[in-house]
């Protein structure tokens, strides 16, 4: 709680604001030694950091080589390890609610108010700050590889979308250390988070890093429709496109059409809590079912902006590690689009008990259940890829068979809840809480998983280790499960969502088993980061120097791993569907190009770093009541933005054809050395990279 | 002055591209870009609107000024002529650039609509002062909540917008007209004709259909 | 072999990934039974009234009818991976085959149908289940007005003139018919084992209709977050006999505490049930219950009407808000 004290220069911080501090006043309250303990880790794990960095000299690679780099495949890495770094925090957050929760009979160790902080900060990171970074980071990564184009059409810009979000994140992190976050879930419904009932920091942290990353992601969605309309490689036409960057077109307008109205349901919060305005307040004419159904025309499609990659996702790997040739290619387009269509068409759904007219609710729930219609058929698209092919159980693979049969039982859960007579009792309970983690971790979670082990040897020329990897996929199958499963029985028992504790002593096993699913989900996330760890430790073993290390389809693999900074020495021209795997077929897939030219690359910029630096520091500001510091990093920021679009790019690159011409040899020299393998060794390490053709075997 | 090229003549709008590309620019991409930008403006400002048309009963009223009572037609009419006029003096300027007449033609029909942005920004500047006096303030009630998150929010674009054509003018004045001038002029073309349907939205459901 | 070090690479042995491929259906096959033990104490698995009844049998045909589309899948999946593995060499290979007219009919049409079915169930369903809608019945229903407060509910029984916090006590030969605001912030109003829930709001009414085949008390309670107290947001919904019930509000008269302005003035302050009763009640009444008598006709409207007056409602005003409390003096505790 911050008092109504002011000051000039520190604006309405003041000695209650620093929540390292708050356990030394109470040392034996284990609820303030979690809260000032996570103050701490932040503190110290930032000081090691900068201690590392320092150490081994790597301030100058982290701005010249990373920070002010336009290069997609960099800042895709980027946007993916935020996801990691903010994953931590997200699941350790969830495993503290489960134990309350498992502890929970007549109280536990948590008070309310943390509890409620938790569970706010636990949706806000997992959506915005992990989710939505980690697709965001695969599109960059694969988009412009598999369209055959250098980069993405506004790199610039680029840099600006990861930067804002990272700033986003950056605020959120802050809010263990300098004051609280809201108490109002990541849906921030008013009136409880308007200026009368949380007068202090809390919602102002939600709104501020909201907002930020929802303006980065809207520059993101601009920026990939361009890309896939205009950078396509001569002969992509849309329906030779690999299904990954359909779901990225998709996806990518989406984000356009859903992002501003987040933004405006924010702003209309901002105005009420900072102007007393009343757009949202219970006097004077404020209506909050506005708020409900602003943030819901934004939440929907937001969710689907989070799967539909992770369709992508699996429609690559699916065709891959099967062998075979993606069924259904047309269907699983217009499967896309209809869903991408109807998405914007559902949002009542999430308040059906909002006192809405049947006739309202009815329209709403059916046009809900239609979403599912599109959904199953890519689920059964791929399963017939499955069928007649040669599944290798691949850990990227594995991440999909598993998101298979445990999504559609989410898909079940959701058709359930459309039913307005069913959600009347469903909604806010854990029955909901398990439906949308149902789909968010098998579904969205599972996907990004696999899309980095499939594209990880792309970017850093080693594949990932497949030991910890089944650690990692095991791991989080088996303990979503137990974590989830049981909160659908609970749900169904009557026990409501975000409640601290509870008094009914036929939840306490349920919640038991739940909480033993949460040390399991942290195995699978131990799993992962060992996983990174004995990889880059033991890459010698696991090299992928061809750049094909999967025997895969799309154009992406038809460059050396680590792909050079221009992507391709020419631009391919494309003649088929999944160009790649019929090149190779007909014996083709290395092409020696007969002509190379100086390309011209797109120049550094610092548009990133000043966003992020400055575009926070406006945020932070406007938290705290810091009026000076929010005109000066606003000026900053305006100017420099407005200086950058009157100078342009003053630093364009050129990398020169003698060069391109002298590497590109090289590694086919290379590739001529390396003995091609078949699948039985894939995992081996005598996989370099080079996939020998098994078309050939089976007879057609 | 150059001679005018065959691309400039085949081409309906702004938006073509004369010279071979070596560097990452091209016109075409950053116009569909910006389009799509506006896109997503489209929406921040279509939701203002529905917010605004479910503020306009007596609950979000709250027993203060109404439209009719809030509102002035005559200001907003003149507001209107002002913008709509600088719309078609836009226009013209974009075809002065287009068909190469000369810095000066193109100067001076940026100034005019300068002029008629600024004159709509005085305007409307002075009806909100006006509003004030009165206590038709934003904390009166939801309905004037909305009034003052829809129109405002249009006051912020045409002042962003007229910044942006001082800085083109300057542009204009001090360096040569290239395709990525043009380029630009022609975003900035879009954005003003866009906030100028923007107004005519305003003034027809706020204004009109408040009034009448 | 140390872990995570490999000299030959790890691969997973056949048979421990052909068990580990039977896991998930498994645990699921497992889930599925263990479901049947939801007893449903409070939730709408056991219902006790009509419209929790009929929820329960929406929820299984739903449930039944959406299986088939989904039951393929959980089944399907972990065979296809296991039969078309890649050390399979007797299953069938076609790389290139990627489409099939009579496929693509059956993948549509088949969850085309299903939710056609869906839909219409889901129409009549929704209608039939209204919150609005009285509930069928020969008797009136019993009226009751319902207030969200932070962190308890107010039940006005505007024909008696009486109001209680904590409990809800009502004939069990008539439905109950509800009307519901909040004044504090949005809330959501529910009996698990009798009814769904309904969204209360500041300034606004919504309605809620239910009923109890038999005599009974089941847990009632808050399901929209509305701060620190919000899991202590529970009544007992208590159906008793039409004497009991002329009893009981006969007692309530009688024995409750005089509502007035001063006496709303500090019920509206942020407390739960417990501290209500703590601050309230006299050994007349139950333990977390407090009850009110005197209540004036128009109490509930009045409530409504303040957000709706023109006026503003000042942060001291406000119940619920941080000011309000500071206002009336910490009655909440923690």
């Amino acid at each position: 709680m911050n008092s109504d004290h002011t000051s000039a220069l520190f604006g309405r911080m003041d000695l209650e604001s620093l929540d390292f501090l708050k356990v030394f006043l109470h040392p034996f309250d284990t609820n303030l030694l979690i809260l000032s303990g996570a103050a701490w880790v932040v503190i110290l794990g930032g000081i090691f950091v900068v201690a590392v960095m320092t150490y081994m000299k790597w301030w100058k690679p982290l701005f010249l080589d990373w920070l002010i780099s336009v290069d997609h495949k960099k800042i895709g890495v980027m946007y993916i390890v935020l996801a990691f770094i903010m994953l931590l925090r997200g699941v350790i957050e969830g495993v503290v609610m489960r134990a309350q929760q498992a502890d929970g009979l007549h109280g536990g160790f948590l008070s309310a108010d943390h509890y409620a902080q938790l569970f706010s900060t636990h949706g806000t990171i997992m959506i915005f700050f992990m989710l939505m970074p980690f697709l965001t980071g695969l599109m960059n990564v694969a988009v412009p590889l598999q369209i055959g184009a250098r980069d993405v059409s506004f790199p610039m810009l680029n840099s600006v979308s990861l930067g804002l979000t990272i700033g986003g994140a950056v605020l959120v992190m802050v809010s263990l250390v300098l004051g609280e976050f809201t108490t109002g879930g990541w849906t921030a419904y008013p009136p409880y988070t308007g200026s009368a009932f949380q007068p202090g920091v809390g919602p102002d942290y939600w709104i501020w890093s909201v907002t930020l990353s929802g303006i980065g992601a809207t520059l993101t969605g601009m920026n990939f429709v361009v890309t896939i309309y205009k950078e396509r490689a001569p002969g992509m036409t849309f329906f030779r496109m690999p299904m990954f960057t359909w779901t990225a077109l998709c996806t990518a307008i989406l984000m356009v059409f859903a992002m501003p109205p987040l933004t405006v349901a924010s702003a209309m919060l901002l105005l009420d809590r900072y102007a007393d305005f009343h757009f949202f307040t219970n006097d004077l004419g404020g209506n909050m079912m506005n708020y409900a159904n602003l943030f819901w025309l934004f939440g929907h499609p937001e969710v689907y902006i989070l799967v539909l990659p992770a369709f992508g996702v699996f429609s690559e790997v699916t065709a891959t590690f099967s062998g075979k040739r993606l069924y259904g290619y047309g269907s699983l387009v217009v499967a896309t689009m209809a869903i991408a269509v109807l998405s914007f068409t559902v949002w009542l759904h999430h308040f059906f008990t909002m006192g809405q007219d049947s006739n309202v609710n009815a329209a709403f729930g059916i046009a809900t259940m239609l979403i599912g219609i599109p959904t199953g058929v890519k689920i059964y698209d791929w399963m017939a890829t499955m069928y007649r092919g040669r599944v290798r159980f691949t850990v990227a693979m594995l991440w999909t068979i598993n998101f298979m049969v445990l999504f559609v039982l989410g898909g079940l859960s959701g058709i359930i809840l459309a039913n307005p007579s069913i959600d009347f009792q469903t909604h806010n309970t854990l029955f909901l809480v398990a439906h949308f983690h149902n789909v968010l971790i098998p579904g969205v979670f599972f996907g990004m998983m696999a899309g980095y082990n499939y594209w990880f040897p792309k970017l850093f020329g080693f594949r990932l280790n497949d030991f910890w990897g089944y650690v990692s996929v095991w791991g989080w199958t088996i303990g979503f499960m137990l974590v989830f499963f049981p909160l659908y029985v609970v749900g169904l028992e009557g026990m409501t969502r975000r409640t601290v504790s509870y008094t009914d002593p036929a939840y306490l096993p349920w919640m038991l088993l739940s909480g033993l699913g949460a040390i399991i989900v942290t195995i699978g996330l131990i799993g992962i980061v060992m996983q990174l760890y004995v990889s880059i430790r033991d890459k010698e073993k696991t090299l992928d120097i061809g750049g094909d290390p999967w025997d895969a389809r799309t154009l992406e693999w038809a460059t050396p791993s680590p792909v050079p900074a221009y992507n391709f020495p020419v631009i391919p021209h494309i003649h088929a569907r999944e160009a790649f795997a019929v090149a190779k077929e007909a014996g083709a897939g290395y092409q020696q190009p007969t002509k190379y030219t100086d390309i011209h690359l797109p120049g550094n910029t610092w548009m990133g770093v000043v966003m992020m630096v400055f575009g926070t520091g406006f945020a932070f500001a406007m938290i705290w009541y810091m009026w000076w510091l929010a005109i000066l990093c606003l000026a900053i920021v305006v100017v420099s933005f407005v200086g950058r679009a009157i100078r342009g790019d003053r630093h364009p690159h050129i990398v020169k054809a003698a060069d391109i011409e002298r590497e590109h040899n090289a590694w086919l020299e290379k590739v001529r050395t390396i003995t091609p393998v078949n699948r039985e060794q894939e995992l081996k390490q005598a996989n370099l990279g080079v996939a020998a053709p098994e078309y050939m075997e089976a007879a057609q | 002055m150059s001679t005018v090229s065959d691309a400039a003549y085949q081409a309906p709008g702004l938006v073509y591209e004369t010279e071979h590309h070596h560097d990452h620019f091209s016109p075409q991409k950053s116009y569909m870009g910006f389009w799509i930008f506006m896109m997503s403006d489209l929406i921040i400002f279509g939701l203002f609107f529905a917010t605004y048309g479910t503020m306009l009963g007596k609950p979000s009223i709250a027993g203060g000024p109404g439209p009719k009572e809030a509102f002035e037609l005559s200001g907003a009419a003149w507001e209107t002529v002002a913008l709509l006029l600088s719309t078609f003096t836009f226009g013209l300027a974009s075809l002065a650039m287009k068909y190469d007449m000369g810095k000066q033609k193109i100067l001076t029909w940026m100034g005019v609509t300068l002029f008629l942005g600024l004159c709509f920004l005085g305007l409307e500047l002075r009806e909100f002062v006006t509003m004030f006096h009165e206590g038709h303030v934003p904390q009166r009630s939801g309905f004037l909540s909305a009034f003052f998150g829809l129109v405002p929010l249009h006051g912020l674009h045409v002042t962003s917008g007229s910044i942006w054509l001082i800085i083109m003018m300057i542009r204009i004045a001090t360096g040569p007209i290239d395709e990525l001038t043009k380029s630009r002029v022609a975003r900035l073309a879009l954005f003003w004709h866009f906030l100028d349907l923007i107004w005519v939205g305003i003034f027809s459901i706020v204004y009109l259909g408040g009034l009448a | 072999m140390r872990l995570g070090e490999e000299r030959t690479p790890w691969r997973q042995p056949e048979a421990r990934r052909l068990i580990r491929r039977a896991a998930v259906p498994l645990a699921l096959g497992a889930a599925t039974l263990l479901s049947g033990c939801v007893h449903g104490d409070n939730g709408f698995m056991d219902p006790q009234g009509f419209v929790a009844a009929e929820q329960h049998e929406h929820f299984w045909q739903v449930t039944w009818i959406t299986l088939i589309v989904v039951l393929p899948v959980i089944v399907g999946v972990p065979w296809l991976a296991w039969h078309y593995r890649y050390s399979n060499k007797k299953a069938t290979y076609r790389p290139h085959w990627d489409f099939n007219h009579a496929l693509e009919w059956v993948m549509w049409l088949v969850p085309v149908a299903i939710i056609v079915v869906l839909s219409t169930l889901l129409w009549i369903d929704t209608h039939k289940l209204d919150p609005y809608r009285p509930i069928a019945s020969e008797k009136a229903p019993l009226r009751v007005q319902v207030v969200g407060l932070d962190w308890k509910w107010l039940f006005i029984y505007p024909d008696y003139h009486v109001a209680t916090v904590g409990q809800l006590v009502f004939p069990q030969d008539r439905p109950v018919s509800m009307t519901l605001t909040s004044d504090t912030v949005m809330q959501s109003f529910t009996v698990p084992a009798l009814v769904g829930q309904i969204y209360v709001m500041p300034g606004m009414v919504t309605k809620l209709n239910m009923n109890a085949f038999k005599t009974g008390k089941w847990d009632g309670m808050n399901t929209q977050y509305n701060g620190d107290g919000f899991h202590e947001q529970h009544f007992v919904a208590q159906a008793v006999s039409p004497d009991d019930f002329k009893a009981w509000v006969t007692k309530v008269q009688g024995d409750g505490v005089a509502m007035n302005q001063m006496g709303y003035s500090k019920l509206s302050q942020s407390s739960t049930p417990e501290q209500v009763h703590k601050t309230f009640a006299s050994t007349a009444m139950p333990d977390g219950v407090t009850w009110f008598n005197n209540v004036a006709p128009g109490f509930f409207n009045q409530i409504v009407n303040r957000y709706m007056n023109g006026k503003p409602v000042t942060r001291e005003q406000q119940p619920g808000s941080v000011a309000y409390n500071a206002r009336m003096g910490t009655a909440k505790t923690e």
